[in-house]
């Protein structure tokens, strides 16, 4: 369902390097590894990936000056900062960079992976957005804030709008707790009980309750997705 | 010998020495003022009354003549009282008077003379000062009128004597003084020593001594006592830390150990296992949690900079947090309230103060649902959780209030530390750093969080300085 990435993983720890790389694979994408900032600086520059992945203390050349130099090149291929330190300004350092996603150590891979394939998913659609989102036969208009399923409007409150939009601009793709919270509502901490799975299941309750068919589904130890249940 | 050299040493001593010779100097001044005054008093004294005798004598000589005049003065000279007189005719002899040319060491012309004589009777050799005025009159003859100035002489030296003796009594009384302060301030300066080494040594409950007056001396050791007061506090609050931390997360990584084992021990079949790998990545994750929870409670109460400091507004932010908490309520069978005025500018973290508000959430849909049966007696549906944020004598105040069981007066501040949770908490999830969190974060952003009672329930409150006073 999603086409395979070709990610670069530049990581000093050789161990947390080899997972991910095994991780990667297992998902059906192709991932390479550097172990210091200079040769990930130059495959980065000299491959064509899909994503980054780059640790922030790196041996040679650090991330934020790695993601710098990369963007100073004119490169823009989308780069996830993988940090251990997570504190609100250091997410805020790592963004400014040019980071266009930051993950604090320790993370789950579930959601690296939903994380990158947005991310990945976004550069090959490019800049230019529907203005009219389809998935099966739920229909969601941005420009008229309409949602229909099977031709029959469906009312949302603005939130739930927001939530259904994002998830159906990442149709087909794993969309974690976390996104959800940072995306549509634009706060990035902890919220600790699940409170966004009560969102969800609001949604879903307006979406999917008397259709045959489900559209939201969950996914074990991940999050979410919005898809065709018959794809 | 050393606690002489040590008395000399000290700044109090030093003080008084140069107090010392500043009083000295001012009295000197003031001596030598008083003198020259006094001198010109005199002086002035006596012109007036040459002045007056001249003005007399010459309209005896307008009236009778150089006989007259002469007879004037012989009586004038004869009466007691220090009149100086001397008559001289044109051709150069005294005619009348207690006075001889001779006895007056300076030539005489008309005008106004200081000058030692001493008395043609008098056979003593003492020369006095005098101040003397010569008039020339009509047919040469000359008129010399005079008065002692012995008087000035005694005052000098009562002046001097004085002058001398207030020296001595000043320097005296300024040394004994000197000697008075310096032992008390070094008394009080010793004590304070002792007890900051005995401190330093290891006992963090001493305390410097207070003694009541007030001085320089008892403000210093009472903000010195209240900073080791809060050194104190840090301190047990660090061991409380450690010991807490310690306990509370061997305890999740003792549940995580077990259930790994008990997954190796007895599961059967890929699906036993992969439940139990969910379990412990549940736990691993809580873990995590708590870990994060604590840097960042360490970080705000490191204070230093602040993390993202920008102005926003505070009113949207508890909208958004009630908006996202809404649902979760609602599923534990509560509902919300809101009174959000705004918008209601802060200057901070709006993550920080985001997470901060929702922790207050959080807890009062977690607590405020038991609201059943615990003696409400109703035992209907619990109350409502109210979200309210006001601006309040320039500050902003975001409450948080739930009608659940509430929290004992006793334990209001207790809640506030690290991994500290109540009895009756223990069995909802959770860690303990919900509240310490909220506080460390009001502490970063030089705001106050306290608990109050909601009657019943528990009202939380978060006040913040507010970024904008004009705005209201």
């Amino acid at each position: 369902m999603v086409t395979a990435m070709k990610i670069l993983i530049i990581e000093d720890d050789a161990d947390a390097a080899a997972y991910l790389v095994k991780a990667f694979r297992e998902a059906g994408h192709v991932a390479d590894h550097a172990a210091d900032g200079l040769d990930g600086y130059a495959m980065a520059d000299a491959g064509e990936y899909d994503v980054l992945i780059v640790d922030r203390m790196l041996p040679k050349l650090d991330g934020l000056s790695l993601i710098r130099g990369l963007r100073e090149q004119g490169r823009d291929v989308p780069v996830l900062i993988l940090s251990a330190l997570g504190q609100v300004d250091d997410r805020v350092k790592g963004l400014r960079a040019g980071g266009d996603d930051y993950l604090t150590k320790p993370y789950a891979f579930s959601e690296l992976l939903a994380r990158v394939e947005v991310l990945a998913r976004r550069r090959r659609n490019g800049p230019a957005e529907e203005t009219v989102y389809r998935v099966g036969d739920l229909e969601l208009d941005r420009l008229a804030h309409r949602v229909t399923r099977e031709g029959r409007p469906v009312d949302l409150q603005p939130r739930e709008f927001r939530l259904l939009e994002y998830l159906m601009r990442h149709a087909g793709q794993v969309v974690t707790r976390t996104m959800l919270l940072e995306n549509v509502w634009d706060y990035h901490f902890d919220p600790q009980t699940n409170v966004i799975d009560v969102h969800v299941s609001r949604l879903r309750a307006k979406i999917d309750k008397g259709f045959d068919r489900p559209l939201i589904h969950t996914v074990r130890g991940a999050g979410y997705t919005v898809r065709d249940g018959v794809r | 010998m050393t606690a002489f050299a040590k008395l000399l040493r000290t700044t109090a001593f030093k003080l008084s020495l140069a107090y010392l010779l500043v009083f000295t100097l001012f009295a000197f001044f003031l001596l030598a003022y008083l003198a020259f005054n006094a001198r010109r008093l005199i002086d002035d004294q006596a012109r007036d009354a040459i002045r007056l005798e001249l003005r007399q004598a010459t309209d005896q000589f307008t009236a009778g003549g150089p006989r007259r005049l002469a007879g004037y003065v012989a009586r004038r000279s004869r009466q007691p009282g220090g009149g100086l007189y001397l008559l001289i005719d044109p051709t150069g002899n005294a005619i009348a008077g207690n006075l001889t040319e001779v006895e007056i060491r300076r030539p005489l012309g008309p005008g106004e003379f200081r000058v030692t004589y001493h008395l043609a009777d008098a056979g003593d050799e003492e020369h006095r000062l005098a101040l003397i005025n010569a008039v020339e009159l009509p047919g040469g003859f000359r008129l010399i009128v005079g008065r002692d100035l012995g008087e000035e002489g005694g005052l000098r030296a009562v002046f001097l004597n004085a002058a001398g003796g207030s020296v001595v009594l000043v320097v005296v009384l300024g040394v004994l003084g000197g000697i008075f302060v310096t032992r008390r301030v070094l008394g009080r300066i010793d004590a304070m020593t002792d007890t900051t080494r005995s401190i330093m040594d290891g006992n963090l409950h001493g305390r410097l001594a207070v003694t009541g007056s007030n001085d320089e001396f008892d403000r210093l050791a009472v903000n010195l006592n209240a900073m080791l007061d809060r050194i104190e506090e840090l301190m047990t609050g660090l061991r409380e830390v450690s010991d807490n931390i310690a306990h509370d997360l061997k305890t999740p990584l003792t549940r995580l150990r077990n259930d790994a084992e008990q997954a190796l021990r007895t599961a059967e079949g890929p699906e036993d296992f992969r439940r139990s790998l969910d379990d412990i990545i549940a736990e691993a994750d809580d873990l995590i949690r708590v870990f994060n929870a604590l840097l960042l409670i360490a970080r705000a109460e490191a204070k230093g900079e602040m993390p993202a400091a920008e102005p926003f507004d505070l009113a949207a932010v508890a909208h958004d947090v009630t908006e996202l908490y809404e649902p979760s309520a609602e599923e534990a069978g509560l509902t919300v309230e809101t009174a959000i005025d705004g918008p209601l500018t802060v200057r901070g973290s709006r993550e920080l103060i985001g997470q901060a508000v929702a922790n207050l959430v959080d807890n009062a849909i977690k607590y405020g649902a038991k609201g059943h049966g615990d003696g409400n007696g109703d035992g209907g549906a619990p109350g409502p959780v109210t979200i309210s944020a006001r601006r309040l004598d320039g500050k902003v105040e975001v409450a948080v209030a739930d009608r659940g069981p509430g929290v004992p007066e006793a334990d209001r501040s207790r809640v506030l530390e690290r991994f500290v949770r109540l009895e009756t908490a223990r069995t909802r999830p959770g860690f303990g750093l919900g509240l310490s969190l909220v506080a460390a974060v009001a502490r970063m952003h030089g705001g106050e969080f306290r608990l109050e009672d909601n009657g019943p329930g528990l009202r939380a409150v978060l006040m913040l300085p507010a970024e904008d006073m004009s705005a209201s």
